[in-house]
C-alpha cells in the first residue's frame, strides 16, 4: 500500500539489494515492479515475520472460521475504505497542521485495516493484499458511511467524529474478544481512535461554536452524511455463532449517542433529523450493497495492483 | 557486508550465555529510525531476544499499528547483528501486550528531553475525556523548562509525536504523544 510502495521504491532506486538481484531492472521499464524478489513484495515480507505468528491463532470452539473472517473483513474494510477517503484529502486541506493530522489518522486506520485483513486472510487462506486489491465492490463489507467523498472540511471532521466514536466503542468491547487476533488489534487500536476522536471533536466544537458561517457549514456537513449513521448500529444476526468474538454493533448505540450528544451540545449543533438511507431489499454495506461512490474509490485504489497482478516492489 | 560478517562468525566455543548477552546488547543498542535519540530498548519496543544454535530471534512491537518504520527497524537489527557476527537473524513482531508511551524508560525520557523532544506524560487510562490533548495538564518545554506551552498541532511529523510551542522562549518542540 502507499507507504510501503514509496519506501520500497526509494530503496530500490537507491541501489543495493534490488540492483544486485537482477539485471531485468535495467532492461525493462516496469522492472522495479517485476524483478522477482518475492520476499520484497509484501510489507510483512521485508525482513520480519507476520505479527500474528506468535499469537495463539486457534479459533475458539464453537466459532465458525468463515463467519469470524467475515467480521474481520467488516472492520478491516471500514478502516481501509475510510483511510483511502482521508488520503484523498492530502494536499487539499486548509492548513499544514490539518494535513499532518489527516495523514496520521489515515495511516493509523491503514495499519488497523492491514492487520484485520491479515487475520481474515489466515482464516480464508489468502492475504491482506489479495483481499484489499482483488475483491470486487460487492465483496466489500464496509458500512456505507465511509464511502462518500467529503464535500468540505466540516463534513470531514463531522464524519470523523461519528466514525471514530463508533469504532472506539466497538474496539473497546473487542479487547475482550475470544479471538486473540481481534483482541490484540483492538487493544492498541482503541487508544489510536481515542486520539482521532479528540481531534475531530475539537474541530466540530470550534466550527459549530465559531462564526455564523462556520456554524452553518458544520451543521450542513453533519446533515450530508447523517442518513448513513443508522446503519452503523444494525444488529448482526450471525453473532450468536461467534460467542465472545465480537460485540454487536446494536449494543454500542447508547454510548455513541451520549458522546455525540455531548459534543453537539457544546458545539451548539443539532443532531440532523433525516431519514436513514434505504438499503436494497433491506441489504446495506455489510451485505455488500454499496453506494455508487465505492466503485470509483476502488477503481482508483486497486488500479495499480490489478495492472501488475504479480508485481513486486 | 555479508562476506564480512561471515568472516567473524561467532566462535563455536562461546558459552550460550555469552552469546545471548552479546545478542541482547547489540539488539538493545539499535536506535529507532524516527526517534534516533532513543534505542529500541529505551523506546520500549524491544520485547525479547533469544539465541538458538547461533540463530538470533528478536521480538519487537510496533508503537502504532500503522507504524511505517517497522521494515526499517527490522533491517537495522539484521545488519547490526550480522556485523556482530551472528549469521542467522529472525525478527518477530508481537502485538500483545500493546506498546504504550509509558513503556519509554527513564533513561529514554532523559535522552528525549536532551534531544529537545518533550517526553510523554503518564498515559490516561479508562474513559478518555474530550478536548485537546493539552487539557491533561501542561507539557514542560524541553529547552527552557517553562510550563507555559501550547499545542500547535495534535499530530506531528511521525505517528508518535505532536507539535507544541513554548510561550516563554518561543521555540516550537516535538512532544511524544501520551497514549
Amino acid at each position: 500500500m502507499t507507504d510501503e510502495w514509496a519506501t520500497e521504491n526509494e530503496r530500490a532506486t537507491a541501489g543495493e539489494a534490488s540492483m544486485a538481484e537482477g539485471d531485468a531492472w535495467a532492461a525493462d521499464g516496469d522492472a522495479w515492479l517485476t524483478d522477482g524478489a518475492a520476499s520484497a513484495r509484501w510489507a510483512y515480507g521485508t525482513g520480519f515475520r507476520d505479527p500474528f505468528v506468535d499469537i495463539n491463532l486457534a479459533v475458539a470452539p464453537a466459532t465458525d472460521p468463515e463467519q469470524l473472517a467475515a467480521r474481520c473483513l467488516m472492520l478491516g474494510d471500514d478502516a481501509l475504505v475510510y483511510s483511502h477517503r482521508l488520503q484523498q484529502w492530502i494536499t487539499r486541506l486548509p492548513e499544514l497542521e490539518e494535513e499532518m493530522a489527516v495523514a496520521n489518522i489515515a495511516l493509523d486506520l491503514l495499519g488497523q485495516a492491514r492487520l484485520l485483513l491479515t487475520r481474515a486472510g489466515h482464516l480464508l487462506g489468502t492475504d491482506e493484499d489479495r483481499l484489499a486489491f482483488f475483491r470486487s465492490e460487492h465483496e466489500f463489507r464496509n458500512v456505507r458511511l465511509v464511502e462518500r467523498a467529503d464535500a468540505d472540511f466540516a463534513e470531514l471532521v463531522g464524519r470523523l467524529l461519528v466514525f471514530s466514536t463508533w469504532r472506539l466503542e466497538l474496539l473497546r468491547r473487542l479487547r475482550e474478544s475470544s479471538d486473540p487476533g481481534l483482541a490484540a488489534i483492538a487493544e492498541r487500536g482503541a487508544t489510536e481512535l481515542a486520539y482521532h476522536r479528540e481531534y475531530a471533536a475539537d474541530w466540530v466544537v470550534r466550527l459549530g461554536d465559531g462564526t455564523e458561517l462556520s456554524h452553518q457549514r458544520m451543521q450542513a456537513g453533519l446533515t450530508a452524511f447523517w442518513p448513513y449513521v443508522d446503519e452503523l448500529f444494525q444488529p448482526d444476526p450471525v453473532l450468536a455463532d461467534l460467542p465472545g468474538a465480537l460485540a454487536d454493533p446494536a449494543g454500542v448505540r447508547a454510548e455513541v449517542d451520549a458522546v455525540l450528544d455531548s459534543v453537539l451540545a457544546t458545539a451548539t449543533l443539532q443532531r440532523p433529523d433525516v431519514t436513514p438511507a434505504a438499503g436494497v431489499g433491506g441489504r446495506t454495506g455489510r451485505d455488500g450493497v454499496h453506494t455508487e461512490d465505492l466503485g470509483y474509490l476502488l477503481a482508483e485504489m486497486q488500479s495499480v495492483a490489478r495492472a501488475h497482478p504479480e508485481g513486486v516492489w | 557486508m555479508a562476506a564480512e560478517s561471515a568472516s567473524t562468525v561467532v566462535a563455536g566455543a562461546d558459552e550460550p550465555e555469552a552469546l545471548l548477552g552479546r545478542a541482547r546488547q547489540v539488539a538493545a543498542s539499535v536506535t529507532d529510525p524516527e526517534l534516533p535519540a532513543l534505542t529500541l530498548a529505551e523506546l520500549g519496543i524491544l520485547r525479547d531476544v533469544t539465541v538458538q544454535d547461533g540463530h538470533v530471534h528478536v521480538t519487537i512491537t510496533p508503537t502504532y499499528l500503522g507504524c511505517p518504520a517497522l521494515p526499517e527497524i527490522s533491517q537495522d537489527l539484521h545488519r547490526r547483528l550480522r556485523e556482530a557476527g551472528f549469521g542467522a537473524v529472525t525478527v518477530h513482531v508481537a502485538l500483545t501486550p500493546p506498546w504504550t508511551s509509558d513503556a519509554i524508560t527513564a533513561e529514554g525520557r532523559r535522552k528525549l528531553a536532551a534531544a529537545g523532544i518533550a517526553p510523554p506524560r503518564p498515559a490516561v487510562r479508562g474513559p478518555v475525556s474530550l478536548g485537546m490533548p493539552g487539557r491533561r495538564g501542561p507539557v514542560a518545554c524541553p529547552r527552557c523548562g517553562s510550563a507555559d506551552t501550547a499545542v500547535l498541532a495534535a499530530f506531528g511529523a511521525t505517528l508518535c509525536t505532536a507539535l507544541h510551542r513554548c510561550r516563554a522562549c518561543g521555540e516550537p518542540f516535538e512532544y511524544v504523544k501520551d497514549n
